[in-house]
């Protein structure tokens, strides 16, 4: 087998086409706080021009070993994220925090086998029964980026509280409502707050598995926390709350509007090209999300419109 | 699927030499089936591709269990008959739509197999297909994938309950938009283990009796599949119901109340 792979391996290295060189992400740390960095995603889709880097994990390196929280879309993102990490500090790490099911928060756990890997556990739950059927579409999506990469659940089930590492005091906070459990962290020592997929900045927030009133709870509580610097899973990194209101906005836009035309009696098709107001322009993939999410949440609005009569 | 497809190649064959009429114009969507499906379904009727008949659908199929997707046949005037069908599903027709009394529009949801075109195809009354379509994209997997119903325990006991709508006529030609839910599980037969289990037919009368719309549903439907139509009930009408099958005789029966309409009792006044 071994050598079977070698002599492909052989081969693919001398084909002319793969002068290019193999695909890699170029991942960069960019500081932004204390001790603290993240690897900054596009605010796209999942796309073979981007590998599924969409998706902005960080790491905090401390006394006692380096905190990653997220891997990325692909066992290549996590191997490339522990080599960028390794530029930055010779600590080991010391164990990695999964903020929720999405595959692109996971799928490079394969790179991180020999550490804890935590999560909440309804994500354990969800990745352990939905895992294989989200990096089945993930090959789809994104092709050979993913090569390589299987699905890896986290090994540590972690709840609402506060764990020390060094000098760190990371406040691990289990909200709903982007899925079943999103996991925020808030280094208090800092004031950095890895926010999940709960908060989504100048990108449309994705809703597969969103419970909207759950959701509108989860932004009020990161709402009352003292914030110095808001890392949002999706999108621009901000030193205010105004992602946290940016992302109240369109979900109560969303939700009321689906709610309005279900009541006027439109059907699903009917909303795909329905205008959406100006205010959310700047945000990325806006179509595109919007109409993903008329799919995952038209179909139990229009149940209360729709009365038994028989 | 292995019944329409020698079905249809044995139609093509026999048809082939005693072909009337001018060619066939190019299908626009370049589809591998369109020469299986064209004689299946349209037989040697003649058959154009009309941007006048709408689909609107998304470009990626989100889920596909329940792809929306809506028929638009108004622009052509009267149709007798509407045809929607998916050309790479195991199943390539989703539903066969008679608008009696009706406008030729039509709104359901389905499940999608792999990336097809999708279509629409509405006969005039002097016998033409106009057809429209576009492609849509999937991961796939709808049709044989077990329905969420059976999670219930009670499943069984839901069958045939139907959840229902009619909002107050608007318009110039004061139609009645109807959406309606039927809980089924809509059973493809490509399942291990679960038979064919599926919804056949549809009709919508008036209360007086008056056939508004007919309808031939298949497999591809959504379990619990919904429907928007747009109907014009007699103007004494004060309700409407609704009357089917499945393919195991089970019957669905249902009245739908009209929206009171000012001036409705009067007009109905002899």
């Amino acid at each position: 087998m071994r050598a079977l792979l070698s002599f492909l391996l052989l081969i693919l290295s001398a084909a002319p086409g793969w002068a290019a060189g193999p695909l890699a992400y170029h991942l960069k740390p960019v500081a932004i706080a204390p001790d603290t960095w993240i690897f900054e995603g596009t605010r796209e889709h999942f796309t073979r021009a981007n590998g599924g880097n969409i998706l902005n994990p960080g790491f905090i390196v401390t006394e006692e070993g380096v905190i990653v929280i997220q891997t990325g879309p692909s066992r290549r993102f996590g191997e490339e994220m522990r080599a960028a990490i390794a530029t930055v500090t010779d600590k080991p790490i010391r164990k990695v925090f999964v903020s929720n099911l999405h595959p692109d928060y996971w799928l490079g756990n394969r790179a991180f086998a020999d550490v804890p890997i935590a999560a909440l556990p309804g994500t354990i739950e969800g990745i352990k029964a939905e895992g294989a059927g989200m990096t089945e579409n993930m090959y789809r999506l994104v092709g050979d980026w993913m090569r390589g990469t299987e699905p890896l659940a986290p090994t540590e089930a972690v709840y609402g509280s506060t764990v020390v590492f060094g000098s760190h005091r990371l406040r691990l906070i289990p909200l709903e409502g982007h899925t079943a459990a999103d996991l925020a962290i808030l280094d208090e020592t800092t004031g950095v707050l890895f926010a999940g997929g709960v908060v989504f900045s100048d990108r449309t927030p994705t809703t597969p598995h969103a419970d909207i009133g759950k959701w509108l709870a989860a932004l009020d509580a990161l709402e009352a926390l003292d914030v110095t610097v808001l890392v949002p899973n999706h999108g621009r990194i901000r030193s205010d709350k105004a992602a946290i209101a940016q992302t109240r906005d369109w979900l109560t836009w969303l939700d009321g509007t689906l709610r309005g035309r279900a009541e006027a009696g439109a059907d699903m098709a009917e909303l795909l090209d329905l205008p959406i107001p100006d205010r959310f322009a700047g945000m990325g993939v806006l179509r595109e999300e919007y109409r993903r999410s008329v799919s995952h949440l038209w179909p139990r609005i229009e149940q209360t419109v729709l009365l038994r009569v028989n | 699927m292995n019944r329409h497809l020698a079905a249809a190649a044995l139609l093509a064959v026999l048809s082939g030499s005693a072909w009337a009429g001018p060619p066939d114009p190019a299908d626009p969507l370049a589809s591998v089936m369109w020469d299986v499906l064209r004689p299946e379904l349209f037989g040697t009727a003649p058959v154009q591709f009309d941007e006048r008949v709408t689909v609107t659908a998304p470009d990626n199929a989100e889920n596909a269990a329940a792809v929306p997707v809506m028929a638009d046949a108004t622009a052509l005037g009267a149709v007798e008959e509407m045809v929607l069908f998916a050309d790479l599903n195991p199943f390539p027709v989703i539903l066969r739509f008679q608008p009696l009394a009706a406008k030729p529009v039509i709104a359901t949801r389905f499940k999608v197999q792999q990336a097809t075109p999708l279509r629409a195809a509405a006969r005039t009354p002097d016998g033409v297909w106009h057809i429209g379509g576009k492609l849509l994209d999937a991961a796939g997997g709808g049709c044989t994938a077990a329905p969420a119903t059976y999670a219930a325990a009670d499943w069984a006991d839901h069958v045939g309950e139907v959840q229902a709508r009619a909002w107050t006529p608007a318009g110039e030609d004061k139609t009645t938009r109807l959406r309606f839910l039927v809980r089924h599980p809509m059973d493809t037969g490509l399942v291990a283990g679960i038979p064919a289990y599926f919804i056949e037919a549809l009709t919508l009368r008036d209360s007086e009796g008056r056939a508004l719309a007919r309808l031939q549903t298949a497999e591809p439907l959504s379990e619990n599949p919904v429907f928007t139509l747009e109907v014009q009930p007699g103007p004494g009408a004060r309700g409407l119901t609704l009357d089917g099958r499945d393919n195991q005789g089970g019957e669905v029966k249902a009245a739908i109340p009209l929206p009171w309409v000012q001036g409705s009792v009067q007009g109905a006044l002899p």
